[in-house]
């Protein structure tokens, strides 16, 4: 009303003529109808169908080895040992065995799983401080955040390096796995312990403190190490002095926290550079040693370990290509429904008429 | 400033709040006071003229608007919300985070408060700014001061044209009679002229006025915003009092017209001018679709509290069921924790924050935001714009709209809403004959089709008024000037569009009323009495033929205009119209009337003479010798011609030369009307040659066909009023000196006041005057016409002066002064003399049969209230299309209560039987119902108001005669409660206020009776035609898309809140969220806002054509319509499914495997906004550009906001860290699986619904939509 003050004349309020104010705008109105979109409810269901196909096959091609080893064999001891807080100091170590009777091709990736651990929980995932993990000094040596609280200073009010529960509560057993070529024989399978985490977790996210001709000894002083670790940070990795520190790819999988309770971290991926395990693990008997660590009676939690291929979505998970096959005969369902209901009412567009 | 002491600043503020409370305010002049401290001026207690409209000022402006805005429960609801995660031990997300989206809302609302009480300030400045003329004792002078300078007490002098600065007590004019004219244009939109009396006795007020001779006190009522009222008197120093009211009020905001200048007392100023009181801002009211809303948002606050139960329960027993203190269990700050109820307890809180969108708080925002789309398309609809008048279709409610689309009922005005209002003298009977003047009713319609095309200039184009064709020529280029304005209502109207605008300023002077043609035999009559009477006798003024046309002519509240000095609209408005609008020549043009510079001019002559030509041909005897002019106006005239311009000079010129009145003389005669009836009577009395050449207060000048002026005094006016339905005149004649009342009404109201009949003075005319009148009457009623009596009363001048003292003293009297002027009104018109009888047509509005019909068959019940006689009511019903040949109709009219119930149960029974009988299942016959206005007050009455209502609910129609306004509106409220159903009232006078106030849906018709209607109104429409069009068309899609957006957005909320839901029990219970909270806040803000609303502005289910071609597609909204329980809970159990979709398929993809949360949360998020977008997508009807790129633009918003964050986000938002969460899911074939599967299962059921609804069992919606191709 009197917007269009800059007309004059006897018409000056008379609305502008065009498509737009009069609501005239050429439109595409599609009929929801069982002849319209027929084709493409059988089209839907062709395409689920082939995708459904495609990945059951490609997940079929794929190989998983899960083992739980909470208290399994030997490891039935340390599971006792670590019911109890008081003897955490007291290293124990375990081997289970196990044994490949198809040899897993192509690049094996080796997994910790356990089971029932809240990772998700929103006050243990804010326990952190990303400014300390990133290597700001301020954060490292004076006030780590106080989300981290109360796991960002001992009670000397000394900073915890990295701070935060989720930190704290890191998974520390140790794997060692063992190939067995004969009863005898047995070589250690090489794995990679690094390139497990994301190019920018790696490079952006975590990153050591800028340590100017300092070791990374030195440049962690003045910090301690979180409660439960028995070592500080900056000595994690003993065989790699550049996997120290907040750069250490355990800790960097360990503070991508898990969506669900029950999930797996890549531990280590299988290093084809020798000539046995050049196309993967050959099929044969198998030993994990174990340094065991990591309680898990305080939440009926279970550990395991996971071998398996990977496909290029992913490693052997079937529900995608069930629920693609499933969907697609829903909507081949659906398809079928209408198409009765179009032969028996609407074919010949009855229902339309006026 | 002197230095006053707190305590007397107390005393003075507490002595003003009194003194402006008082009852009665005394007001003495301030000029005594000049120059004087404030504390000693005595009108210091009142209100200042500055205005202030301003809501806020600068530095209250924050606190101010928020304490307006948490006014609303919704915003309380939201910053509770984020007050409580300021709460350590409840806090969900971190609590500066959590302000966002409630400061958005509030931000947004508070720059659009305060742009728009900037735009009031500045036009206040503007107004407070106006210079105005005060006169100050100083300098013994008016002087220049500003609008806000005026104070109470003060002298202000208004020059012609000005605009009054505040409420005026009229004290001088310089018009010699004491009047000032005025324009209330301003305030109430009704533009003629209304006169303003200088307050009587305060001295010589033709010697001018001398302020500082003032000395005495105006004693005033306290403020109020009734226009049409105000009681005051003046106390001269000697204790006598002159009464005041609204006749010698100026007020505030009106114009000043026709008057050089005038003198008035500020009695109230600034914002207790009755202007200002009466500037309420804009309505508000809930529509249905609203409170409906508020229901279900109540449902989703028991959901949201249910799902917070279950929330804080099932943490109660995770944490219960853990066996030990996990490393995972993170204690507070002093590494303590808490037992498993409190912290249930408090998860109860926090959860109540994580799901707190599921009360959707932008729904109420973009509810806003919708209607004022859909108001703006609704206001720029051209076929909602009439040219005529130049107006568009005014939404004067804001939140309404959508409640157009669910009206069940109409209630309707009969005149002026379905008719033009403009009235045509038709018919009368003058002492028991019928004159019917049949020419008149031929010239009303279109002769020939000819008459529609445009003639080519220079040509030769035939005209046809009254069976006489007569050739003229034309010389004007414009096409609109070429049809003829009178021959029919096509023509008139294209012709207007030149002259819109000045048509618009006018009041009741439009063509149609002018074209009287006498009757031939009425004519004779005239002319024998007048000849008789030229003898000069008494004896002449006993015809009653004459008296009759004197009546006609004097009583009436018509304004004559005849300057045009001061009102220069109206001479554009004659020049342009080219009609006979204004009877208003000018000399010099008679004479130029041939040349082509002057051809417009022509028209009006053309016109108008061949209008009277037959009265010329009477007049021509004896009044040829008044000519000024002897040159034939038309070179091909024909002898008739020739007589038509000497009549024609006979009406307008003669005069200066007969002499020298108080008449300006040979300009104009506009006449304007409060009502147009009056104005019809007094055209056609002028056609008779009884001329209304002036009207002050104190006298009427009329022109007799014999050339002769009579100025009778007039002794006062009784005012028209609904409950007497009549007016009256009291005059005294010149030539008699007889007192004579005159009064006119409503016939049923007159007849009754009969005394002895008139006849009776006439021997050997025996006749039953009033008994044949009443024939004639129920005649024209039957013809449709609206019927008033003509009376007489001759007064005794010792009756008359005694009367006249009582008058007096009622209209002094402060106390019920209403009541008193009604009485003596009514003591006085008694022993009516019948006169005769008018019947004046009412033409129905272009199209109002075809939208009545429209809106019946939409299943709309359709009532006309008009205060006609029920013969002429059912005429018009049957005209209008109310009521059909085929349809039942029951009459219903009754004398008492008793027969009333009676036949109330009898109709009721037959009704029931009728609807019953399975034979009448089939037929499209209606039911309609006939009432009138007394039998309705029976009906209403509690005990019989249920079989009533019961009856109405059966009926299609329902016409409801002789009702008063009161009695309308409290038909709708019966029908609104009782029913419980949508309401629509339209009409367009002061009368139907009430009504539209008490239906959901108030529309006023601009146009012939002022604003008043328009003012009450939530749309103001120009034509009823339009009515069809807003109700059927614009209702129907603002009920659809705001329904449909609604029920959207409860979707919406709770399809995302859910997925927030499921993954609790996966966590906890311990609040987790799976989605950056900032993301949380943009889905919210940006990815899914616009959509929505979009949907609900620009949706269009059924187009234009189909809607109104297909009325009966209206009836989907009516009821419970599209937004019902039922539309609401599939919503949100399709919410509920696609959710547990959109959750569970990822959820199951990634079990078991390695990864983390947000990258968990992206695909979710992403198939979210596909699922809700593409929900979205089905639901729109048709998509237009703006829907693909608003849709599209939010798909790419989402992705390049959500990547630009992801990417540049590396510690910004602490603990919450999404670094290259999607850069990183986007190279991951797994997410496009995901989201496609997510997608696609979850529209599956909705999608293949939609397909199959619509193939087996289409609605009618949907044929609808199926006609368009």
């Amino acid at each position: 009303m009197g917007k269009t003050k800059n007309k004059s004349g006897p018409l000056a309020r008379r609305p502008d003529n065009s498509a737009f104010k009069q609501q005239r705008l050429p439109a595409w109105s599609p009929m929801l109808t069982a002849n319209t979109v027929l084709p493409f409810f059988y089209l839907l269901a062709v395409i689920c169908m082939l995708l459904g196909v495609w990945l059951l096959l490609l997940v079929q091609s794929t190989q998983e080895i899960k083992l739980d080893y909470t208290d399994l064999g030997n490891c039935n001891e340390c599971f006792d040992l670590r019911r109890n807080v008081s003897n955490a100091a007291q290293t124990c170590s375990c081997r289970v065995e196990f044994s490949i009777d198809k040899s897993l091709k192509g690049d094996v990736f080796f997994y910790y799983g356990l089971k029932n651990f809240h990772q998700n929980l929103r006050r243990y995932m804010d326990s952190r401080d990303d400014g300390q993990t990133l290597g700001r000094i301020k954060n490292l040596k004076k006030n780590p955040s106080s989300y981290c609280a109360p796991f960002d200073k001992d009670n000397d009010g000394v900073p915890i390096a990295p701070c935060g529960a989720i930190a704290n509560s890191m998974f520390n057993d140790s794997f060692t796995l063992n190939y067995h070529l004969s009863s005898s024989r047995s070589v250690p399978v090489p794995l990679l312990r690094t390139g497990l985490t994301w190019y920018t977790d790696k490079n952006v996210k975590f990153r050591n403190p800028r340590a100017d001709n300092l070791t990374l000894a030195e440049v962690f002083e003045g910090t301690r190490p979180p409660l439960y670790w028995q070592k500080p940070v900056y000595s994690l990795d003993p065989h790699d002095p550049n996997n120290n520190g907040f750069i250490n790819e355990d800790l960097i999988v360990w503070m991508r926290e898990a969506a669900f309770p029950n999930f797996k971290k890549l531990y280590g991926i299988l290093n084809r550079a020798d000539p046995i395990f050049e196309k993967g693990l050959p099929k044969g008997n198998y030993t994990i040693d174990i340094s065991y660590n990591f309680p898990v009676q305080h939440f009926q939690g279970r550990k395991g370990v996971v071998l398996t291929t990977l496909t290029w979505f992913g490693g052997q998970n079937h529900f995608l290509p069930i629920a693609y096959l499933v969907t697609s005969s829903l909507i081949l369902l659906a398809a079928v429904v209408l198409t009765v209901a179009w032969w028996k009412f609407g074919k010949d567009g009855k229902n339309m008429k006026e | 400033m002197t230095w006053r002491s707190p305590l007397a600043l107390v005393r003075d503020a507490l002595q003003g709040q009194r003194a402006r409370e008082r009852e009665l305010r005394s007001l003495v002049s301030n000029l005594p006071y000049e120059g004087q401290e404030k504390g000693k001026q005595p009108n210091r207690f009142f209100l200042s003229n500055a205005i202030k409209t301003t809501k806020y000022s600068l530095l209250l402006f924050l606190p101010m608007n928020l304490y307006e805005q948490f006014h609303r429960l919704a915003n309380l609801y939201f910053v509770g919300l984020a007050i409580l995660n300021f709460i350590p031990v409840v806090n969900a997300f971190q609590p500066e985070v959590a302000l966002i989206p409630i400061c958005v809302i509030m931000l947004l609302t508070a720059l659009k408060d305060g742009w728009e009480d900037f735009r009031r300030y500045q036009s206040d400045r503007k107004v407070n700014n106006t210079p105005c003329f005060v006169y100050s004792r100083r300098e013994k002078q008016y002087v220049e001061r500003r609008w806000k300078d005026v104070r109470v007490g003060d002298f202000v002098r208004v020059v012609s044209n000005e605009i009054v600065p505040a409420d005026l007590l009229l004290l001088y004019s310089s018009d010699p009679n004491g009047v000032c004219h005025l324009e209330t244009a301003n305030l109430d939109g009704e533009t003629n002229l209304k006169q303003r009396i200088v307050v009587s006795g305060l001295g010589a007020a033709n010697l001018g006025f001398e302020p500082e001779s003032f000395n005495s006190t105006v004693v005033c009522e306290r403020p109020n915003s009734n226009l049409n009222h105000f009681k005051c008197f003046v106390e001269k120093p000697d204790k006598d009092k002159v009464g005041a009211s609204i006749e010698s009020l100026l007020l505030r905001g009106c114009t000043v017209r026709n008057t050089n200048h005038a003198v008035g007392f500020v009695v109230y100023a600034g914002h207790e001018t009755k202007a200002m009181l009466n500037n309420n801002g804009s309505r508000y009211k809930r529509s249905k679709l609203e409170q409906k809303l508020n229901v279900d948002v109540f449902f989703c606050l028991i959901l949201l509290f249910a799902m917070c139960l279950i929330g804080a329960f099932g943490h109660y027993l995770w944490l219960e069921s853990l066996p030990g203190v996990p490393s995972f269990l993170v204690p507070d700050s002093n590494g303590h924790l808490d037992v498993p109820s409190l912290e249930s307890f408090y998860m109860f809180f926090t959860m109540i924050i994580l799901l707190q969108i599921l009360i959707p708080i932008s729904l109420y925002v973009s509810i806003e935001l919708v209607k004022v789309g859909q108001i703006f398309f609704i206001t720029n609809d051209i076929d909602l714009y009439d040219e005529e008048t130049d107006s568009r279709v005014q939404c004067r409610a804001l939140n309404i709209t959508e409640d157009l689309g669910q009206i069940e009922y109409v209630f309707s005005d009969k005149t002026g809403t379905l008719t033009e209002n403009k009235m045509v003298f038709r018919r009368c009977s003058v002492m028991g004959t019928e004159y019917p003047h049949k020419e008149n009713g031929k010239s009303a319609f279109p002769t020939s089709p000819q008459q529609y095309s445009s003639v080519m200039p220079f040509t030769v184009m035939l005209k046809s008024v009254g069976h006489q064709q007569l050739p003229r020529s034309r010389w004007s280029l414009e096409a609109e000037d070429i049809s003829p304005p009178d021959t029919q209502r096509h023509g008139r109207r294209r012709k207007s569009k030149v002259a819109a605008n000045a048509h618009s300023d006018a009041a009741f002077s439009s063509p149609l009323e002018t074209e009287v043609i006498p009757d031939q035999k009425l004519l004779q009559q005239i002319s024998r009495a007048e000849s008789s009477g030229g003898r000069r006798d008494g004896n002449r003024s006993f015809d009653p033929h004459l008296d009759f046309f004197l009546a006609l002519a004097i009583c009436n509240t018509v304004v004559v205009s005849a300057e045009n000095a001061h009102r220069q609209r109206l001479i554009i408005k004659c020049v342009s119209y080219c009609s006979i609008v204004t009877f208003c020549y000018a000399v010099t043009l008679t004479q130029e009337c041939t040349s082509p510079q002057s051809s417009q001019m022509r028209n009006p002559l053309e016109t108008f003479s061949s209008l009277v030509k037959k009265a010329g041909a009477f007049f021509q005897r004896d009044k040829r010798n008044r000519t000024l002019s002897e040159d034939p106006v038309i070179d091909s005239a024909k002898t008739e011609d020739e007589a038509d311009a000497n009549r024609l000079r006979t009406c307008s010129l003669h005069a200066p030369s007969q002499n020298g009145s108080t008449i300006v003389e040979a300009e104009e005669l506009c006449y304007e009307a409060e009502s147009p009836d009056e104005a019809a009577l007094v055209y056609a009395a002028r056609a008779y040659g009884f001329i209304l050449l002036a009207r002050t207060p104190d006298s009427v000048t009329v022109r007799l066909p014999s050339g002769e002026d009579l100025v009778f005094e007039v002794l006062d006016t009784l005012t028209f009023d609904s409950n007497r339905k009549r007016m009256s005149v009291l005059v005294r004649h010149p030539v008699t000196k007889d007192y004579v009342l005159y009064t006119k009404g409503a016939d049923y109201s007159i007849m009754e006041l009969l005394g002895t009949p008139y006849a009776e003075n006439f021997s050997g005319t025996e006749k039953n005057i009033a008994a044949d009148t009443q024939y004639h009457l129920d005649c024209y009623a039957k013809e449709g016409l609206r019927t008033l009596c003509i009376t007489k009363k001759v007064v005794s001048e010792s009756t008359c002066q005694s009367w006249l003292g009582e008058r007096k003293r009622a209209q002094a009297a402060m106390e019920c002064r209403e009541e008193l002027i009604m009485q003596t009104a009514v003591q006085l018109e008694t022993n009516l003399t019948l006169l005769g009888a008018t019947g004046i047509e009412d033409r129905l509005q272009e199209k109002v049969p075809d939208t009545i019909v429209a809106l019946r068959e939409a299943g709309i019940h359709v009532w006309v209230l008009t205060g006609d006689k029920p013969e002429t009511a059912v005429n018009i019903g049957y005209a209008c299309r109310l009521l059909e040949e085929e349809d039942l109709v029951i009459n219903m009219s009754c004398k008492n209560k008793v027969t009333c119930t009676a036949i109330l149960d009898c109709t009721l029974e037959e009704v029931r039987r009728y609807r019953d009988d399975p034979r009448n299942a089939g037929t499209t016959q209606n039911i309609s119902l006939v009432i009138d206005g007394n039998t309705l007050d029976m009906a209403k009455s509690p005990d019989l108001q249920e079989r009533f209502v019961e009856l109405t609910k059966h009926c299609r129609s329902v016409l409801c005669c002789r009702v008063t306004p009161l009695q309308k509106s409290a038909v709708v409220k019966l029908v609104r409660e009782k029913l419980k159903v949508m309401t629509l009232a339209v009409g367009d006078g002061a009368n139907d206020v009430n009504m539209i106030q008490a239906a959901d849906v108030g529309i006023g018709i601009s146009g012939q009776e002022g604003m008043q209607a328009v003012m009450a109104s939530d749309f103001a429409i120009s034509r009823f035609k339009h009515l069809k069009k807003l109700v059927l068309v614009h209702g129907h899609w603002c009920y659809t898309r705001l329904a449909n957006m609604i029920i959207y957005f409860f979707y919406k909320n709770v399809a995302y809140v859910n997925l927030l839901f499921w993954y609790q029990f996966f966590c906890g219970f311990t609040a987790t969220t799976m989605i950056d909270y900032w993301l949380m806040i943009f889905f919210n803000l940006f990815f899914t806002s616009t959509p929505p609303i979009m949907f609900g502005i620009f949706d269009k289910d059924v187009s234009v054509e189909v809607l109104q071609g297909v009325p009966e597609l209206y009836r989907t909204g009516q009821g419970k319509g599209e937004y019902n329980f039922l539309t609401f809970w599939i919503a949100i159990l399709d919410a509920f499914y696609q959710s547990l979709v959109c959750f569970f398929i990822p959820y199951l993809a990634y079990q078991d495997s390695d990864v983390d949360l947000f990258t968990f949360g992206t695909p979710l998020n992403t198939a979210a906004l596909f699922t809700i977008l593409l929900h979205l997508g089905i639901e729109i009807k048709s998509w237009t550009l703006v829907h693909w790129i608003i849709m599209l633009g939010s798909v790419a918003l989402y992705f390049i906001v959500t990547l630009a964050y992801t990417a540049t986000c590396v510690t910004c938002n602490p603990p919450s860290n999404p670094y290259w969460i999607l850069q990183n899911q986007m190279a991951d074939p797994m997410f496009y699986l995901i989201v496609t599967l997510c997608t696609v299962v979850a529209l599956l059921p909705r999608y293949t619904f939609h397909v199959l609804k619509n193939s087996v069992a289409p609605s009618p919606l949907l044929q609808g939509r199926q006609l368009d191709r």
